[in-house]
C-alpha cells in the first residue's frame, strides 16, 4: 500500500473481507486444534477452503483492480483450483481413515 | 445440438483460463490461447473415453447460487460448532442416502459440491446399491439432511446431466 | 481510509500466521498419519492465503503467481500422500 490513496468505497469492503477471512482461516485452524476426533477435525480446515479463500480472493480482486484501474479478476483461477482441488484431498484421506479404521 | 454443447465446453474452459492466466485481452494471447484448447482438447479425448452431456445449463446458475448460500450457512453453523467445542464435543455420525443418479460427471459434481460445503464430506459409493454414505459433523436431524440433499442438489444435477 | 485497509492487511497477516503455526502443531502431535496430511493441507491452504494477502499488501501481482504455484503443489503433494494411506502406492499400474 505504498502510496497509492484508494478511495473508501474499495478499502472497506476490502478490509472487513480480509478481517473475515483471516478470521475463518484462524476458525479453521483452531478446530483443527481444538476437536477431538479425526472424523470431526477433517470439517475444520473447509471454513478456510471455502469462504476464507473466497473472501481473501474478493479483496484481492477489489485492491488489484483499483491499483491497475481496470478489472483485474484472474485471481478467480485460484479460487477455482482451490475449490475443485480441496475437496479431493478431503475425501480420499476420509476414505483412507475408514479403511484404516476397519 | 446436444453433443456440441458437450464438445464445446472444454476448449471454451481452457480459452477462458489461458486469458486469466495472462491477465490480457490483446488478439495474439486469445488466437494462442484458442490454439493451444483446441489441441488440448483433442488431445485429451482419448483419455477421458466417456464425454459428458449436460444440457440445460441455465438450471446450473441456480444450482450454483444454492451452494453458495448453503455454503454461507454451514460455515457460521460449522464455526459455531468449533467455538463451542470446549463445553461440547460435536455428535458426528455417518448416515446413508440412496441415490437415483447414475451419471459420473453428476455424482462427481455432488461430491464435490457435498465435500466442499463445511460440514459434510462424502466417504464412499457403494457400486452396486447405488448407497452414498455421508459423514456429517453435527448430526440432528437424519431424515432432513436426506430429503435436503435429494432435493436441492439430486434433482437439478439430474436434470442436468441425465 | 487506508489506515484501515492497512490494518486489516495486519490482521489478516496475523491470522493466516497463527493458523500455520495450529496447523504445524497438529502436524507434530497428530496421533495417526491422515491427521498429519490434513494439517499439512491446511498449512498449504493458509500459507498460500497469507501469499495473496502480501500481494494486496506491496500492490504487486508476483504474488499472484507464487500463491498459483503453492495451490497446485500442495494440492499434489497431500492428494499424493492421502492416496498413498489409502491404497500403499501413488501411481497404480
Amino acid at each position: 500500500m505504498n502510496g497509492a490513496e484508494l478511495s473508501p468505497w474499495i478499502a472497506l469492503p476490502a478490509a472487513a473481507l480480509l478481517v473475515l477471512g483471516g478470521l475463518l482461516g484462524l476458525l479453521g485452524a483452531l478446530g483443527l486444534l481444538r476437536l477431538s476426533d479425526f472424523y470431526a477435525r477433517i470439517h475444520a480446515p473447509t471454513l478456510a477452503n471455502t469462504l476464507g479463500a473466497g473472501c481473501v480472493l474478493i479483496a484481492s480482486i477489489l485492491v488489484s483492480s483499483a491499483i491497475a484501474e481496470r478489472p483485474v479478476v484472474h485471481e478467480v483461477l485460484i479460487t477455482l483450483c482451490v475449490i475443485l482441488s480441496s475437496p479431493v484431498t478431503a475425501m480420499l484421506l476420509m476414505r483412507a481413515a475408514v479403511y484404516r479404521d476397519r | 445440438m446436444r453433443r456440441l454443447t458437450g464438445r464445446i465446453l472444454l476448449p471454451l474452459a481452457l480459452l477462458v483460463a489461458w486469458v486469466l492466466l495472462n491477465d490480457t485481452l490483446s488478439f495474439g494471447q486469445v488466437l494462442l490461447g484458442a490454439l493451444f484448447a483446441m489441441l488440448i482438447s483433442l488431445a485429451i479425448r482419448r483419455l477421458r473415453p466417456l464425454a459428458a452431456q449436460p444440457r440445460r445449463l441455465h438450471l446450473l446458475f441456480g444450482l450454483i447460487w444454492h451452494v453458495l448460500m448453503d455454503v454461507i450457512r454451514s460455515n457460521i453453523a460449522v464455526a459455531g460448532v468449533i467455538l463451542g467445542a470446549t463445553k461440547r464435543q460435536p455428535n458426528v455420525g455417518f448416515i446413508r442416502i440412496p441415490l437415483d443418479m447414475r451419471d459420473p460427471h453428476g455424482l462427481a459434481m455432488l461430491a464435490v459440491i457435498l465435500t466442499a460445503t463445511p460440514g459434510t464430506v462424502w466417504t464412499d459409493l457403494s457400486p452396486d446399491t447405488n448407497e452414498l454414505t455421508l459423514h456429517v459433523l453435527d448430526l440432528k436431524d437424519e431424515a432432513g439432511w436426506v430429503r435436503l440433499i435429494k432435493d436441492r442438489y439430486e434433482r437439478p444435477l439430474m436434470e442436468i446431466f441425465e | 481510509m487506508n489506515a484501515i485497509l492497512d490494518w486489516a492487511i495486519h490482521f489478516a497477516t496475523l491470522c493466516f500466521a497463527l493458523s500455520m503455526v495450529f496447523g504445524t502443531v497438529r502436524l507434530i502431535i497428530g496421533p495417526a498419519a491422515p491427521d498429519r496430511v490434513l494439517a499439512l493441507d491446511a498449512v498449504y491452504i493458509n500459507g498460500m492465503l497469507g501469499a495473496l494477502v502480501l500481494g494486496i499488501r506491496f500492490g504487486t501481482t508476483v504474488y499472484f503467481d507464487i500463491a498459483l504455484l503453492i495451490g497446485l503443489f500442495g494440492f499434489v503433494g497431500a492428494t499424493a500422500m492421502a492416496k498413498f494411506l489409502l491404497r500403499g502406492e501413488v501411481i497404480e499400474p
